[in-house]
Parts: structure tokens; C-alpha cells; sequence
């Protein structure tokens, strides 16, 4: 097992080297010039140049490509181009917003949509099913902003229970931390929330008509115990793996959520840095989100061997 | 249903008849939080002309003088300043008592060093710059400007708003202009306080207690700078609706550009003003890349310019209600000394058949036309939309592009047939006081490849701005040559202008001293 770990982690090195030379040069290629950006409209077409020369944007690919890696390696993700402000300073400035935001919005998700998912393999058929595959078409198909507004209007304008927008740090108290991601929690968690109890019914379906479930009925288990104990353990691969895939889409969802609740977390800085072509933040933040899902995916077949025991590494 | 007129309708909703929460109390009392127009990115005023980071520097920096309501020249740092008998010495004296935010005398050779770095990235000056012979500091409190000959323009330069000469320590401004300095320390009447920085959440200025403000009422950018407020804090907040709905609670109390969509939502909120404070409309224009056909032919050119009605252009940008926007059929902003129609005539045929039938004449061939439209900027991508419709109705083989900011600034570069990446229209808005005199109207230059992005080549253009120049300064004569100017850009109608808008602010009604200015500044506000 722990050779695995480690096989698994130094494995991540070349997935990591190969997502850094496409985004960097996807970068190269994508049209779009920082200097123009800071240049303004009145800038002559020298000043440009001179801007790109300060910035170093104007060395051959492989020059700035070479220099990125060997910073890198060193740990330096660079500075930004725009704020002068190292990359790594300003991930460490988002990261807790956004982690925040992932954190609460898993535990939600999970904790509601599993259940439901549950409920409606063990009533199929019924108005239960129906009305919780009615909200999980409902939460796949009503854009996210569509409920960031939506709460927001009810529970902030209308009821003034929770702020409208903003964020809170933990250090500053579990409530007011708490009181900021409920409602983009909420909107980021409907789609995952759809998308969780939909895989769990689903599973849970193919399993209850599996013989041991009929054998724990014939020895007398309860309804619960059936359900809860021998039937979800056995569903729990493919959750934990729709739950790790999900993750994915928390951090894409969470682009918009941070828009529309003005979270300031990684979503948005890697907006802006978009939309301003700042490079390095660009790079730093995708390599970033890269390394997670490495680290995600790894944790996820680890999991496996705790809902099954068949699965050894 | 796009999301801007989803978020329209939710924040309509939302902001319409809220009622004002509890005034604040204490410290957040004396804190005024605002919602500024975009994120700030970067702080040196000198390194880039971003709008939001000449704001910031209003707030740290200080200025030698500055424009007053009326749109002249005002001391500022300065006590004032002595001109030769001949025009060809200026010297400046500093007021007393003007102290930098690190503990530091403000001295003349910090105001050498900082014109010296400014006046190689602004425009304006760097066409007075060879006219200068020397710029020493003669003591702590006196610097000397020795002219090869009479520049009145250099006042107007030095209080300019649009690309403003802030004073920084002699140690900071030493930086090279194409460098961002790294430190943000000023005279100005706020300090940055660069531990809460934190960019695209928010920027945090405190008041500097030892600032001596001027004891002239304020007027314009011209006067008393005092601060009222212990601190300005920033947020950045992208969404629109999330803006409208964070001023309808009080979350924020200031909001600087609010979307023309949510206008009509806000003004019917009790808890909130909107009103106009910035003195200068937003001017939209369309440029024509002269290099590549079609719109190499002038005729071309004004045969679509026949089509524009600037009306439709501007209800598309700021809505139904006239007086939020207003016709302006000349290149110069309206309602300024030089402001004329001289020549503007096909700006008033407002006739798509007339404007088919002077393509037709005009030889146009089907060429393809590439309009590029920012997605990403709402204002000036209704305009391109606008232009879009003009183009199609005419005829016109169009391909319409719509593209993010970034990257229609890096394809207006190109020179190329729009075959291979170059392109024929895009579309960009200025202020007022960028379009109010020839020499530094940017749009109106027509040095070739030396111009701004479409590359007229009109000599007599050029000709007329450099003689405005020389002779600007004697009004009858200034006001000639900007007619005659007019007139030439009609002709080769390289750009067609396309109006104004006016782009009002929101404040909470406990916000009070908010006064008109050419830029969005923070000193003389109070809130209670």
C-alpha cells in the first residue's frame, strides 16, 4: 500500500510536467498581450514594446519556458505581471475562500444528496422518487447564477438573514464565516446535490436486488440496517468516484459562485488573470487545480479500499 | 434569457423598495465602502493608465495643480508659480508643511524626478517635452522649468486628469517609466495600506492625519483635499446585480459605475442616490482600418457614416431616458471651446438608403468586413452590435467577431488583410477630457503608422494639430484651426464619433459632501 502512495505520488510528476508545457503553451498561442493591457490607448506601438521587453514577454518560447520550469522547480510560480505580487502570495490570499466554499459545499452535498439517493432506490416508484428525481433534473438544468440570484433575492433581500455578497474568514469566527457560504454554497451545491442522488439511486437500485441483500431480509435485518449498512457500503464505489469527479465541477461552478456572491477565492483570480492575460498567474493557478485533481483521483482509489476489500494495490 | 438581462430582473426586483437597514455606527461609520468601477491591479499611475489606478493615486498622491470646475489650472502642492517676461522661465514653489506618508519633506527635486518619470509615458507632454530646456530644482521649495520657447500648454499638461503628474519620493521616482515602482508612498490626503491589499477582494486606504489641505473650498479636482473619512475601503464585486443588491442592503455605501440596465431599478430605492458626479461624458466612437479594403476608400467610409443616427447608438448604451446621453456631431467633446459641426454634414443624414445608394457609388465590392465586439465590455460592445446591424442593412459582407477585451486589443494591432487576422471596424469609448483638444486627441491623429489603430495618413490633419499647437493659445486662432480640423476629419471620416453617455454613481443617503469632478475621488465625503 504504501508503495502505491508513493508510486501513485511520484507518478504525479510527469502528469504535472505534461499539464505545464500545454497550458504554457496554450498560453503562447492564445491571442492576447499584457502589455497592451497596461499600455492603455494612448501608448505608442514602441511603448508596447518596451513593456514587453521589460516584461521579459518578448524572449524566444523556449527562453521563458526553460526560465519557468527552472523557477518552478525552486518553487517560484513567478510574479504577476499586473499586481507585482508573487504568484504563490496571491494563491495563498484566495485559497481559503475558495477551500471554504469546496469544504462547505461538499458537506452539504453529501450529506443531502446521499440520503435522498437512498430514499428514492428504497421508495422507487413512489411520489418520493419523483420528487427527487424532479429535483435533480431541476438542479442539472437551472444555471447556477440562476439560484445565486434567486437566493440571494429571497434570503438576503427579502428575509435579510444572511449578506448578499462577501466573504468572512475563519479566523474571524465560525459564525460569520458560516453566515457568508450558505447561500453560495447552496446555489454551487444544487448541481452536485443532482448530480450525487441521481449515481446513488441508481447504484443503490442494482444492489438491492443483489441475493445478500435478500439473504440480510431473510435473516431479519431491518429496513435501515439493510439499507444503510449492507446495501450503501456496496453502492459506495461508484459514489466516492462521482464524488471525486465532482469536485471537477465545484471548481468550474465555483468561477461563477464566487462572481455572484463577490467571493474573492481562486475561480475568480484565475477570471481576471484571464481576461488581463496575466501569465504566470495563469500558469500558477492551473498547475494548482492540476495537482488537486492528481491528488483527488489519488485519495478517490484509496477510498476504494475501504469500501472493498477486494481492491488491493 | 442572457444573463445580464436575467440579472437585470432579479436585481430590479431586488433593489426596487428595499428598505434602508440601521446607519452605522462608530469606526464603520467613519469607513466609506465603495465598489470601484474595476479591480485594482496595479498602483503606479506612470506604469499603466488604467482608470481604477489613477483613482487609487488620487487618493495617496498629490498633485502640483490641478483642474477646477471650470476646467482651469489651479495651484495645488504648489503656493503658485512665476512666468519670465518672455515666457521662457517658469518657477514653482511648493506650500509649506507638505510632508510624504513616510515622514519625509516633500522637496523640489521629488516634483523634478516625478515630472521627469511622468512625461516619458504621457502623450501630451512628450509633444511639449522638446520645447523644455532644463527642469532643475533651485532649493528645497523652488524647481524651474527654462523653455526654448513659450509653451502655455505645459500648465494644462501638469493639471491635466486624464494622464495626471503625481509626486512621488526623488528615491521612488527614479524607478524607469516602463518599471511599476514598489513602493506606493505619496502626499496625498489617504495612505495605502498595502498589508490589506489583497487584489480582486479589496484595497484599503486610512487617512493621512498630517495632510495640509488647501483652504480654498473645493472646486473640481481644484481646492481643500480634506479627508472626512478614517478609512476608504474598495470591494471588488464583478457581478452587477450582486452590486445593485449589496448598495439596496447598505453592505456598501458607494458605487461608482453602476450598469445603465439597473438604473431605473436603483433610482426608485429610498436608501440610495444616483446621481451624474463625473463633469465629462463617455464618448463612443467606431474606427475604420484605413489600410485594407474596404475601408481604405473614404467614400466607403462616409457612406457608412450616412447610415449612423447617434441616437440609436446611445439608447443602446444608456437606455431611453434623453438626458442620460447626448448627440455630439463633431470630434471635439461638446460643450467645450473648440467644439464645432464644421463639416459634419453626413453625420446628419441618418438615411440608410441614402447611405446604400453612396456605397454603391463609392465602387464597394463585397469586400469582406471584420467588426471585432468585446463580449466583455457592455458599453462598447452594444456599440459594435449597433454598427453590426448598420452593416448588414447596408449590404455589406459582414463578419461579425465577438472577442474578450484582451484579445481585440492584440488583433487591433495587426496591419493584415482581415484574410489573415487583420480586421476592418472595432469600436472604444474616451472621456470628455481626452477628445477636448487636439494635442492629445488620440482618435483624431492621422500620422499614418504612427496613429492610433486604423492608421489614417491625412497630412493636413497634421499639419492643422501641429499649427493648433503653435498657435492654440490665442482663442480666435485656436478655435479656427479646431473648425478646419473638424472639417478634414468629416472628409476622410477615419472615425465615425458616435455621442455620449453619462455614467452617474450610487451612494447610501447617509453619504454626504459628494461633489462633480472629472474623476471619481474620495476626500470631502463624510458619512454618518
Amino acid at each position: 500500500m504504501f508503495a502505491y502512495v508513493v508510486r501513485r505520488v511520484l507518478a504525479t510528476i510527469p502528469v504535472m510536467a505534461i499539464v505545464a508545457l500545454f497550458v504554457f503553451s496554450l498560453l503562447y498561442i492564445a491571442p492576447g498581450d499584457p502589455a497592451a493591457v497596461i499600455a492603455g490607448d494612448q501608448a505608442t506601438p514602441e511603448d508596447v514594446e518596451r513593456i514587453r521587453q521589460s516584461l521579459g514577454l518578448d524572449r524566444p518560447y523556449l527562453v521563458r519556458f526553460g526560465s519557468w520550469v527552472f523557477d518552478i522547480m525552486r518553487g517560484d510560480l513567478g510574479v504577476s505581471i499586473f499586481t507585482n505580487l508573487p504568484v504563490v502570495t496571491m494563491i495563498k490570499q484566495r485559497i481559503e475562500p475558495t477551500l471554504s466554499l469546496m469544504i462547505v459545499t461538499l458537506c452539504l452535498a453529501v450529506s443531502i444528496a446521499v440520503p435522498m439517493g437512498v430514499v428514492a432506490a428504497w421508495k422507487v416508484g413512489t411520489w418520493i422518487d419523483r420528487a427527487v428525481m424532479g429535483f435533480a433534473v431541476l438542479g442539472f438544468s437551472v444555471p447556477v447564477f440562476v439560484v445565486g440570484y434567486l437566493l440571494a433575492y429571497i434570503f438576503a433581500l427579502e428575509l435579510d438573514w444572511l449578506p448578499v455578497q462577501g466573504y468572512t474568514s475563519f479566523s474571524q469566527g465560525f459564525v460569520p464565516w458560516i453566515e457568508n457560504l450558505i447561500l453560495p454554497a447552496v446555489a454551487l451545491g444544487s448541481v452536485y446535490i443532482a448530480l450525487i442522488a441521481r449515481i446513488t439511486r441508481a447504484t443503490m437500485l442494482e444492489v438491492l436486488q443483489q441475493d445478500y441483500i435478500r439473504t440480510a431480509r431473510a435473516k431479519g435485518a431491518g429496513q435501515t440496517s439493510i439499507l444503510f449498512l449492507h446495501a450503501l457500503k456496496n453502492a459506495a464505489v461508484p459514489i466516492v468516484t462521482v464524488i471525486g469527479i465532482g469536485i471537477a465541477l465545484l471548481i468550474g461552478g465555483a468561477v461563477v459562485t464566487e462572481s455572484v456572491f463577490a467571493i474573492p477565492g481562486l475561480g475568480r483570480l484565475t477570471v481576471d488573470a484571464i481576461l488581463r492575460r496575466d501569465y504566470p498567474v495563469i500558469q500558477g493557478v492551473v498547475l494548482l487545480f492540476s495537482f488537486v485533481y492528481v491528488l483527488v483521483n489519488l485519495a478517490i482509489d484509496l477510498l476504494y479500499t475501504l469500501f472493498d476489500p477486494r481492491i488491493r494495490y | 434569457m442572457e444573463r445580464r438581462t436575467f440579472l437585470g430582473a432579479t436585481a430590479g426586483i431586488a433593489t426596487a423598495g428595499v428598505s434602508a437597514p440601521a446607519l452605522s455606527q462608530g469606526a464603520a461609520a467613519r469607513t466609506l465602502r465603495v465598489i470601484p468601477q474595476a479591480n485594482l491591479t496595479s498602483l503606479d499611475p506612470v506604469w499603466t493608465t488604467a482608470v481604477v489606478t489613477r483613482n487609487h493615486a488620487f487618493l495617496v498622491y498629490d498633485q502640483l495643480c490641478a483642474t477646477d470646475g471650470k476646467g482651469e489650472v489651479k495651484p495645488q502642492m504648489a503656493e503658485g508659480w512665476d512666468i519670465s517676461q518672455d515666457g521662457l522661465t517658469w518657477t514653482f514653489t511648493l506650500r509649506e508643511g507638505l510632508v510624504f506618508h513616510d515622514g519625509e519633506k516633500v522637496l523640489a527635486k521629488d516634483c523634478v524626478a516625478s515630472i521627469d518619470r511622468w512625461r516619458r509615458r504621457d502623450p501630451f507632454t512628450q509633444v511639449l517635452w522638446p520645447n523644455v530646456a532644463e527642469l532643475t530644482a533651485l532649493d528645497d521649495r523652488r524647481f524651474r522649468f527654462r523653455l526654448h520657447k513659450p509653451t502655455p500648454l505645459l500648465l494644462v499638461a501638469l493639471g491635466q486628469t486624464q494622464f495626471p503628474c503625481f509626486i512621488m519620493p526623488e528615491r521612488i521616482a527614479r524607478t524607469d517609466a516602463f518599471q511599476q515602482v514598489r513602493e506606493t508612498v505619496g502626499s496625498g490626503p489617504f495612505r495605502f495600506l498595502r498589508d490589506e491589499w489583497n487584489p480582486g477582494q479589496r484595497a484599503v486606504w486610512a487617512k493621512n492625519e498630517r495632510y495640509v489641505p488647501r483652504q480654498e473650498a473645493v472646486d473640481g479636482l481644484a481646492g481643500g483635499r480634506v479627508p472626512r473619512l478614517d478609512r476608504v475601503e474598495w470591494t471588488i464585486i464583478t457581478d452587477p446585480a450582486t452590486s445593485g443588491s449589496a448598495m439596496a442592503q447598505g453592505e456598501q455605501d458607494y458605487w461608482e459605475y453602476p450598469l445603465h440596465d439597473l438604473l431605473p431599478m436603483l433610482r426608485r430605492n429610498r436608501g440610495v442616490v444616483v446621481e451624474q458626479r463625473l463633469t465629462d461624458g463617455t464618448y463612443g466612437i467606431c474606427r475604420f482600418n484605413t489600410l485594407q479594403p474596404p475601408f481604405n476608400n473614404p467614400a466607403i467610409r462616409r457612406a457608412v457614416a450616412m447610415a449612423v443616427d447617434q441616437r440609436d447608438y446611445l439608447r443602446a448604451v444608456a437606455g431611453d431616458d434623453p438626458a442620460g446621453w447626448g448627440a455630439c456631431e463633431g470630434v471635439f467633446t461638446c460643450d467645450t471651446p473648440l467644439a464645432n459641426e464644421v463639416g459634419s454634414d453626413v453625420l446628419k443624414v441618418r438615411n440608410i438608403e441614402r447611405a446604400k445608394a453612396a456605397l454603391q457609388a463609392a465602387g464597394y465590392n463585397g469586400e469582406k468586413v471584420v467588426l471585432i465586439a468585446p463580449g466583455d465590455y457592455p458599453q462598447i460592445n452594444a456599440l459594435s452590435l449597433m454598427t453590426a446591424d448598420i452593416i448588414r442593412r447596408l449590404g455589406m459582407n459582414l463578419e461579425l467577431i465577438s472577442a474578450d477585451w484582451g484579445t481585440l486589443i492584440q488583433r487591433r494591432a495587426s496591419k493584415e488583410p482581415v484574410e489573415r487576422g487583420g480586421w476592418s471596424i472595432i469600436h472604444t469609448t474616451s472621456s470628455g477630457q481626452s477628445l477636448a483638444l487636439p494635442v492629445f486627441h488620440l482618435f483624431l491623429r492621422a500620422n499614418g503608422n504612427d496613429a492610433w489603430f486604423g492608421w489614417p495618413d491625412v497630412p493636413e490633419v497634421e499639419r492643422l494639430r501641429a499649427e493648433w499647437v503653435e498657435k492654440g493659445g490665442n482663442p480666435a486662432e485656436g478655435r479656427r484651426i479646431a473648425e478646419a480640423l473638424n472639417r478634414e476629419a468629416m472628409q476622410a471620416m477615419y472615425y465615425i464619433p458616435l455621442g455620449y453617455y453619462w455614467q452617474p454613481s450610487v451612494w447610501r443617503r447617509n453619504v454626504s459632501g459628494v461633489f462633480r469632478a472629472p474623476a471619481t475621488v474620495f476626500w470631502n465625503i463624510s458619512k454618518t
